[in-house]
């Protein structure tokens, strides 16, 4: 019985709690960028440099409130910097769809061409990033780092097995709660939310009502830089930070939005964590775990791991490759938004 | 009112508008008649501002609104129905009719958050005012359900529904009886007719069925092949060999019968 428990035990702290927290990451991404391609219609791949850029701009206000003094007791100053980060973030999209799509929108161009354009854009914040921080890794979670500490939870259980929660990850599930009921509730139940699934449903007639354009356009932009910016912090709390590291994330969100069905919220959100946990679930090695759950003369002598954690994208690629030829319009097919 | 002047609208060799022109007076009710493919709705595009014409120019109330987007259109009062039926198919039908009045305070996040006094207020007023359309258009029974269920009759009232939650100068009807059946067309009918007398609406409508144009229009502008044929009254204008030839073809002199749609 207690090896059942401490197999759990030992799946909840590998497996679990991580891929928790990596999925509330990876849905708070794709949740950004279902919502352009609802209401703009186009896969925006700068998304993930945007997410870069958002949390550099944080990481400089970090170090900003580090060099004045300012600490948030036992949670990381980040969170402090974070609104202010956001602001940096939304006023980057906003200046961004100024000088670029907005050309595009009113050429009336191809899908595509957006596509295209933001591939440029992503150079160019990826570039931006880079000359401001650099590319090396950026350490910047501080405060208490465990919540629940592997000895504190042996002691209080009494079993083999510990289970380790850092501040980070709870952080990031309570904020990815917080943030996803907001835009639900935001997108159902306000004026401005309500347009922007009107404009997402059907744009000719959206432009024949009370409905600005701009304003649509303009709020699903700091929506989406918001997103991006939480989405990257929360994912530089828990690991590090790295430019090169957040334009890879492009594909495991990807792969969560279409997943979920592209445009949908809810199905970005789900797709979060189907992704997540299956990128753990197949990069982890499974030989604790059977050994704990076996008789003893089964256990196996291998790692028992499908993949090795270098090739963890090949996970969403797989995914991302399945879906598209399987079910294209994603599990939760259907309407947009 | 409306005034179009040597209208024309290309599309490659396709001549869809060539060089109309016609006049809509204050407080008429025109019909627009023609043939399929005569032009009718490119005509109707262009003037509510979905297309940029080729050449040409349209005044609304004497002022040149060439090549404006439908968006300022609208906050000129021009508005417009389609003639395949539009809806916002996730929002329920008050929730669609609600989307229609402009620059309400709830648009702004800033208003949003901190205003949500004023929001509520103007919201209150909104829904008050969808409650009135939605009992004139005698759709209460579906108010609460998504647009998106409904029938395409019930689509068209709710299309007609929207050109009454803003005071309109000018409404640009497409097609809105076809596919209706008559008791629900005498519905359309009598509030085509009361929003024209009690609010001063003029409208301009795409029609095909005659008996309805008979009813309602007055003038009635006839088109074929990106032209205009001829204007008049109703009954002036069906008895006009040129009409009657070209939607019918030649050797047919009989007038249309009811429900003919060419």
């Amino acid at each position: 019985m207690t090896d059942i428990l401490n197999a759990l035990v030992l799946l909840s702290n590998f497996v679990l709690i991580p891929a928790l927290s990596y999925g509330s990451q990876l849905a708070l991404g794709a949740l950004g960028v279902t919502l352009i391609y609802a209401v703009l219609r186009f896969s925006n791949f700068a998304h993930g440099d945007m997410m870069a850029l958002g949390t550099m701009a944080t990481i400089m206000i970090t170090w900003g409130l580090h060099a004045m003094g300012v600490s948030f007791g036992p949670l990381p100053t980040a969170l402090l910097a974070l609104p202010f980060g956001i602001l940096i973030a939304m006023a980057v999209a906003l200046v961004t769809d100024r000088a670029v799509y907005r050309f595009y929108r009113k050429q009336r161009s191809a899908p595509v061409v957006f596509v295209m354009a933001s591939v440029g854009v992503m150079f160019m914040y990826n570039a931006i990033t880079r000359i401001f921080i650099g590319t090396g890794d950026q350490r910047f979670a501080d405060g208490e780092r465990f919540v629940l500490k592997v000895n504190e939870f042996k002691e209080l259980t009494g079993l083999d097995q510990g289970l380790a929660i850092r501040t980070s990850q709870l952080i990031t599930v309570v904020v990815m709660v917080a943030v996803v009921a907001f835009v639900f509730w935001f997108l159902q139940k306000t004026r401005t939310g309500k347009a922007m699934r009107a404009y997402s449903d059907n744009e000719d007639l959206a432009l024949l009502s009370g409905i600005n354009p701009d304003r649509v356009v303009r709020i699903t932009w700091i929506l989406a830089a918001a997103l991006a910016t939480i989405a990257g912090v929360l994912y530089g709390l828990d690991k590090s930070f790295r430019p090169f590291v957040y334009f890879q994330l492009l594909l495991p969100i990807f792969a969560s939005a279409i997943v979920g069905g592209i445009g949908q919220p809810l199905g970005a959100i789900a797709g979060g964590f189907i992704v997540a946990f299956s990128e753990v679930m197949v990069t982890y090695a499974w030989k604790g775990f059977i050994t704990l759950i076996v008789p003893a003369d089964m256990a196996p002598e291998g790692l028992v791991q499908l993949l090795g954690t270098d090739y963890k994208f090949a996970v969403s690629f797989i995914i991302l490759v399945v879906v598209l030829l399987v079910r294209p319009t994603g599990i939760f097919k259907g309407r947009v938004i | 009112m409306i005034r179009v002047d040597n209208l024309n609208m290309h599309f490659g060799g396709i001549r869809a508008v060539d060089g109309a022109s016609i006049e809509i007076a204050k407080g008429s009710i025109t019909g627009l008649i023609g043939p399929n493919g005569a032009g009718k709705t490119t005509l109707f595009n262009v003037i509510a501002g979905h297309y940029t014409p080729t050449s040409g120019h349209v005044y609304l109330d004497g002022e040149d609104v060439t090549g404006l987007s439908p968006h300022e259109l609208f906050h000129q009062g021009l508005l417009r129905t389609f003639q395949i039926a539009h809806e916002f198919s996730t929002l329920t039908v008050r929730e669609n009719l609600m989307m229609v009045p402009d620059n309400q305070p709830g648009e702004t996040l800033w208003d949003t958050w901190f205003k949500s006094g004023t929001v509520r207020a103007r919201e209150a007023e909104v829904r008050a005012k969808a409650d009135e359309v939605i009992e004139f258009l005698e759709i209460s029974h579906v108010a609460n359900e998504l647009a998106g269920n409904l029938s395409g009759g019930q689509k068209k009232l709710l299309e007609l529904g929207r050109t009454m939650m803003v005071d309109a100068k000018i409404v640009f009807l497409d097609e809105v009886g076809a596919g209706v059946n008559r008791t629900l067309l005498n519905t359309i009918g009598d509030a085509i007719l009361r929003l024209n007398r009690e609010r001063g609406y003029t409208f301009c409508m795409i029609e095909h069925d005659m008996d309805f144009i008979g009813r309602l229009c007055d003038p009635v502008i006839v088109m074929a092949e990106g032209k205009v044929l001829t204007v008049g009254k109703p009954d002036e204008v069906m008895a006009n060999e040129a009409v009657i030839e070209a939607y019918l073809g030649r050797g047919l002199k009989n007038k249309p019968q009811r429900g003919v749609t060419a």
